[in-house]
């Protein structure tokens, strides 16, 4: 029978963390409604979260616009296409590269920093001390990071889109003279708003679900000690990155 | 804001205790009853069939050799830890039926010290101590800031309000857990080592303060510690807990005569005696490669 069981148990072992992640959903499902008592410590999560990852999110936004005009002008010029390229570039944001790198980085920059920190609080007792003057963590400490992720996630990747959208303009208009009008007319009688845009917008709320879920998820349940936290932090990049890039890929087929 | 008064107490006194009836005589109502306990952690027994009664308005100490189990057993009592058999009952509770409300709202007549302090990092001393008041109550900031202030006076870091948790030193964080356990006056505080890193000054106004908030507001005290000197001009009664049973109970001038062999070898300092002090091992001789080749 254990011959039979072993080669499951990291099968099992990962089923088991699924459904206990699934579970501590549904307590912050039931914790929320207690944690609107605490929303200036939702609001400080969103600043936190949100307003302190702008700078990584912007810079990188630029970054990714650029480079994508910049292979799409090439590409798209040896068919005659160039015009074109404004147009591919907002698909290409809005539908996916938008959304996803954005989940990407929040993973990186505000995942790891939820999962550190409530990790830490469990290693000095400070979610036992909240426990014990009939704080409920989960309504204090968890349900407002996973709401702030939850808000804070969509404006990124919006803000992101709108950084990577300069960046190509930049690359395509500024520096290889492509027609500024030709640019943004093609791109906005392309573009739908509520296709396009809209299905991003649902990515990313999806993703922020997802990722701070994962990173208070870890944080919570780490081991007490440093090596724990710093476990936790790892796992929470490793299993955000995974679940993004899987649930874009059912959220595409689904919405396409 | 629930509070307790003690029968017959004499408020004033600084002395130490004198020797004082049994205590079992004194338990007419007992706040915590805790009856057949057992607990087994990662295979080890912790407590095997304890049974145990914390007097109303009394301090009472919970002592015994590192590792007996006196934070867990503090855990059971809490609501933090379930135990795997035996009953816990708190002001005639039983906690371990109780729902989350009605265990939160009792938790809100508990101060709890942790042994290490628990301090939330990110905010002030201030806000440390004023947060408890803050979750659970509406009260004028004026008010809450009076209440703040007196409290931290009283532990002597009234000055140190405005300072982070990282500006203090471990004594002075475990003075701030302590007048953040007593802010809303609770029926009933568990000091978990209340004594570790205080300086002699600290601790001698830790011991007042404890004394004084049992005696003047009849709060019932239970004290984890292995400090006997302290323990003794505190506590009315010490339970020695040792090999998951209950090994020794009375009043601490009692227990330091050291009339058992629990009593002898805890309070004397002894290696030998039924607490071992090494933990469990293969023979030393045979490990070290000494004993010749026999085993």
């Amino acid at each position: 029978m254990s011959a039979v069981r072993k080669p499951l148990s990291p099968f099992t072992g990962g089923l088991e963390q699924i459904g206990a992640c699934g579970l501590f959903l549904v307590q912050i499902l039931r914790a929320m409604p207690r944690s609107l008592r605490h929303f200036p410590e939702t609001v400080r999560q969103i600043f936190f979260v949100g307003a302190m990852s702008l700078v990584i999110i912007m810079t990188c936004g630029l970054f990714v616009g650029a480079v994508l005009g910049l292979q799409l002008y090439d590409v798209l010029s040896r068919f005659g296409s160039s015009a074109m390229s404004g147009t591919v570039v907002a698909f290409a944001l809005y539908r996916e590269l938008g959304p996803v790198v954005t989940a990407l980085l929040f993973a990186g920059r505000a995942g790891t920093s939820i999962t550190a920190e409530i990790g830490l609080m469990r290693a000095t007792d400070q979610l036992d001390a909240m426990e014990m003057m009939a704080v409920d963590p989960m309504a204090y400490v968890v349900a407002p990071r996973f709401l702030a992720g939850l808000i804070a996630m969509p404006l990124l990747a919006c803000i992101f889109n709108a950084m990577a959208i300069l960046g190509a303009h930049m690359v395509c208009v500024s520096w290889l003279g492509l027609d500024n009008g030709t640019f943004w007319s093609n791109m906005t009688s392309a573009v739908d708003v509520w296709i396009d845009v809209a299905n991003g917008v649902w990515k990313s709320i999806a993703f922020g679900a997802v990722v701070t879920l994962i990173a208070t998820f870890q944080g919570y349940t780490t081991s007490p000690t440093s090596e724990g936290v710093a476990y936790a932090t790892t796992r929470t990049v490793v299993f955000s990155s995974i679940a993004t890039l899987a649930i874009d890929f059912v959220m595409t087929a689904f919405l396409m | 804001m629930t509070t307790n008064r003690a029968p017959n107490r004499d408020a004033a006194s600084d002395a130490p205790r004198k020797d004082a009836s049994p205590p079992d005589a004194l338990i007419k109502d007992a706040l915590i009853k805790i009856s057949g306990l057992r607990t087994v952690l990662n295979g080890k027994t912790i407590f095997d069939g304890v049974d145990l009664e914390i007097p109303r308005g009394r301090v009472t100490a919970i002592m015994g050799p590192s590792g007996t189990g006196k934070t867990t057993l503090m855990r059971h009592i809490t609501g933090q830890l379930p135990p795997d058999a035996g009953n816990i009952l708190v002001d005639g509770q039983d906690v371990w039926r109780l729902g989350r409300e009605q265990l939160f709202a009792l938790r809100e007549k508990i101060g709890y010290l942790f042994q290490n302090s628990a301090l939330l990092t990110d905010f002030s001393v201030f806000e440390n101590v004023a947060f408890p008041l803050r979750q659970h109550l509406r009260l004028p900031e004026q008010l809450v800031r009076n209440i703040v202030l007196t409290k931290l006076q009283a532990v002597g870091l009234r000055g140190a309000a405005e300072l982070m948790p990282s500006e203090l030193s471990g004594g002075m964080m475990r003075r701030v857990a302590l007048a953040r356990a007593i802010v809303r006056d609770p029926m009933m505080i568990i000091y978990d080592e209340p004594f570790v890193g205080l300086d002699p000054v600290a601790l001698n106004q830790i011991l007042k303060l404890i004394r004084t908030l049992n005696q003047t507001l009849g709060i019932t005290s239970i004290l984890v510690a292995h400090e006997l000197a302290a323990v003794a001009q505190v506590a009315d009664s010490i339970y020695l807990l040792a090999a998951g049973k209950i090994a020794a109970h009375g009043p601490p001038a009692q227990l330091a005569r050291g009339e058992t062999p629990w009593t002898k070898q805890f309070f004397g300092g002894e290696a030998d005696g039924p607490v071992p002090f090494h933990y469990p091992a293969a023979d030393y001789a045979a490990q070290l490669g000494l004993d010749g080749g026999k085993q």
